[in-house]
């Protein structure tokens, strides 16, 4: 199993004609993911890479059954294309974008609310590499070679590290479920928590690698969560102990922030909840391990 | 991105919000001129710096005469700044504002801002304006009103109605305190703003509420659909490396340390460099060169790193997704090639093409140190930066 995506899941793209998605989007059958056609307004008719493309996604989930979309549209027009998705009736959405505006993202956001929860969008992105479940579909721009099948569940706010965290633990023999991005923008189509959740009801995920980063409330809310709800193993990880100070205008931004934002602040909040934290950044791997280990030999005794 | 007082108290009259009459000068006489222009009996003087807190520094002045105008900006213009935002370095006085000043009653503070938790942007408000309004917030949480904006139908007279009463004001103001609100508000919405704050928000023994001082800034994301506002932008406020890495779409912000990193992605980007730390170092830079570092890219990458004085090794870590290695191996070459490093150079390669990358890094015959790992890349590192630091260093 895995969450969110497998090799059966039918995926379009959003974006599919333009150059950077055709190069990933070619990767991304290679790794055997089910890539069944896709959008691009004003070409709907033509075939690109052998799939059939389409003006609009609803015409799109209609030919195709599409369930799921990758989005590689320009900053400028991607809030519009996630809404498109959404109204489309898409499960899933994820998008690789980098330099949306934060208000569309607001509306985006506030635009899913319209939907029932049973049926409502999830949005995963902007700003991030994607989604991929080990040796089944991959939805993004990551180096798909750097996975392999596994039991732990990887999601992160930034995706090179999400690649180290993977890299470290091929490195070791350990495998991954799937790995989410979340992205780096202030606001997040899903976050940390939602992902969370769904590792949990994963029978095959055993413990999950949840990589933040400075900034945002995000990795508390989810620790918290992890501690009250989650009886798999959370290992975390915050980059960003060396990080400047930022420089900062008026006094609005320090009133508002009532959680710790440092990564120091963070890391002490995630083992506060009770995750294992890991030491540096080069040490994802071995933590990993050393958890799962720990899990292992829980199990034997018990 | 920030702009000066003068420019936010432009932009937030065109949407409403009543600011006192005043212009900008870039010379002492100008200042003197513009005072008499705007005709009254006092002016205040006001360093336009991207900073708060300029009072207390000394880039706020309360004039009498026009002579007094002019002595006033002739201390500021060209002297630095040094306030408790603008860190040790400060910021460079170019431009004065001067203004008609008034006899206020009260002082308000009030922001909006985008809330990352709530998603939503957040109206902030407090009776007790000033410079504590941070320590109030910890202390007095309760002494400051907080309202979320819905963004579908965006922020209702109703709410800004609260929070005018909240303040306790009396009718006369709340209704002038009302339009302020909205109008603010509306040009947050509409500008793409991340933050407007206007503090003070001065009430008046007649009634009138005007904004006294103002702050904005902008998502840099939204620039590109306002053009009005990008023009805005003023570089000499900002690092001139940060500023000239902007433009060459790079991520680049100083450091103390004397190990120079160019990295792909922020998170990896600190990460490695807590890790150069953990091993001992200390990172000279925060460098990320983004998805597509194309090998042009990269060469600048080089040459920022290396105006860096302090530079005495450099750390290349690339974990390519949307990136190839074999591209940035190229950039990396080219660089050494063109601009001759002189310091030991560590390369560490991963993720798409990366054989590709390793070979053409192998293949060039140039004294670069390869890393595989994180770890390794980070140890080699501030070893490379101890050994150069005594010798002269490696040439190409």
């Amino acid at each position: 199993m895995s969450i969110l995506i497998d090799e059966n899941t039918p995926v379009i793209l959003q974006g599919f004609t333009g150059d950077k998605a055709t190069f990933h989007v070619r990767e991304m059958i290679a790794y055997g993911t089910n890539v069944v056609g896709g959008v691009t307004p004003g070409k709907g008719g033509q075939k690109h890479l052998d799939r059939p493309v389409f003006n609009t996604v609803k015409q799109a989930v209609d030919a195709t059954g599409a369930t799921t979309s990758l989005a590689f549209v320009p900053p400028a027009f991607a809030a519009d294309s996630l809404m498109e998705a959404a109204d489309a009736g898409l499960k899933l959405v994820c998008t690789i974008t980098d330099g949306i505006p934060a208000q569309d993202m607001m509306r985006v956001k506030r635009y899913l609310m319209r939907y029932p929860k049973d049926r409502r969008t999830m949005v995963v992105g902007p700003n991030c590499a994607g989604i991929i479940s080990a040796g089944r579909a991959m939805l993004g721009i990551m180096p798909g070679h750097i996975y392999r099948r596994g039991n732990v569940g990887i999601v992160s706010r930034s995706g090179t590290l999400g690649y180290e965290a993977a890299a470290q633990m091929n490195a070791l023999g350990l495998g991954q479920t799937t790995s989410v991005g979340i992205g780096g923008d202030p606001i997040n189509g899903s976050s940390f928590l939602d992902h969370l959740m769904l590792f949990e009801q994963d029978p095959e995920t055993e413990a999950v690698v949840m990589i933040g980063e400075i900034g945002g409330p995000q990795e508390a809310e989810a620790s918290k969560w992890v501690m009250e709800n989650m009886t798999k193993p959370v290992i975390g990880y915050v980059a960003g102990l060396t990080a400047p100070k930022g420089r900062r205008m008026g006094h609005a931004g320090a009133i508002i922030s009532t959680t710790g934002d440092s990564a120091a602040e963070k890391a002490e909040t995630m083992r506060s909840y009770g995750l294992t934290v890991a030491p540096s950044a080069c040490e994802l791997g071995s933590t990993v391990a050393e958890v799962l280990r720990r899990k292992a030999a829980h199990r034997t005794t018990a | 991105m920030d702009i000066h007082e003068y420019q936010a108290k432009e932009l937030l009259s065109g949407y409403g919000v009543p600011i006192q009459r005043g212009a900008v000068a870039y010379s002492a006489e100008q200042a003197s001129f513009v005072a008499s222009e705007l005709g009254g009996w006092h002016w205040a003087v006001k360093a336009q710096i991207h900073s708060g807190a300029r009072g207390k520094a000394g880039g706020i002045k309360l004039c009498r005469t026009y002579h007094e105008v002019q002595e006033a900006a002739n201390g500021m213009l060209g002297s630095r700044l040094v306030t408790a935002q603008t860190g040790p370095e400060g910021k460079i006085v170019q431009r004065v504002y001067v203004e008609v000043a008034e006899k206020f009653e009260r002082e308000i503070y009030f922001g909006i801002v985008l809330d990352r938790k709530a998603e939503r942007v957040r109206i902030i408000a407090s009776a007790q304006g000033g410079m504590e309004i941070e320590e109030l917030a910890k202390t007095s949480p309760e002494a400051i009103l907080q309202v979320i904006v819905e963004p579908a139908v965006g922020l209702q007279p109703f709410q800004a109605r609260e929070i005018a009463f909240g303040l306790g004001l009396n009718i006369k103001q709340v209704s002038r305190a009302v339009a302020a609100i909205l109008g603010a508000y509306r040009a947050f919405r509409a500008l793409d703003a991340s933050m407007v704050e206007i503090n003070p928000l001065v009430v008046t023994a007649d009634d009138r509420v005007i904004a006294l001082d103002a702050k904005m800034s902008f998502d840099d994301n939204a620039l590109f659909r306002h053009p009005n506002v990008s023009e805005m932008r003023d570089l000499l406020q900002e690092d001139p490396r940060e500023a000239e890495a902007s433009q060459d779409n790079l991520s680049y912000i100083g450091l103390d340390g004397d190990i120079g990193c160019i990295i792909n992605g922020a998170g990896l980007a600190m990460a490695t460099m807590d890790t150069i730390k953990y091993a001992g170092g200390e990172p000279a830079n925060f460098l990320d060169v983004g998805g597509g570092a194309s090998p042009e890219r990269v060469a600048k990458a080089f040459k920022l790193v290396l105006s860096d004085g302090k530079v005495k090794a450099i750390l290349v870590n690339i974990f390519a997704g949307i990136n190839r290695c074999d591209w940035v191996a190229q950039g990396v070459v080219r660089a050494v090639r063109e601009i001759g490093i002189k310091v030991p150079l560590v390369v560490r390669l991963a993720g798409t093409n990366e054989s590709e990358g390793r070979k053409i890094i192998k293949d060039s015959g140039l004294p670069i140190i390869s890393a595989d790992t994180l770890a390794d890349a980070a140890q080699k590192s501030v070893a490379a930066a101890r050994s150069s630091a005594g010798v002269p260093g490696v040439r190409p």
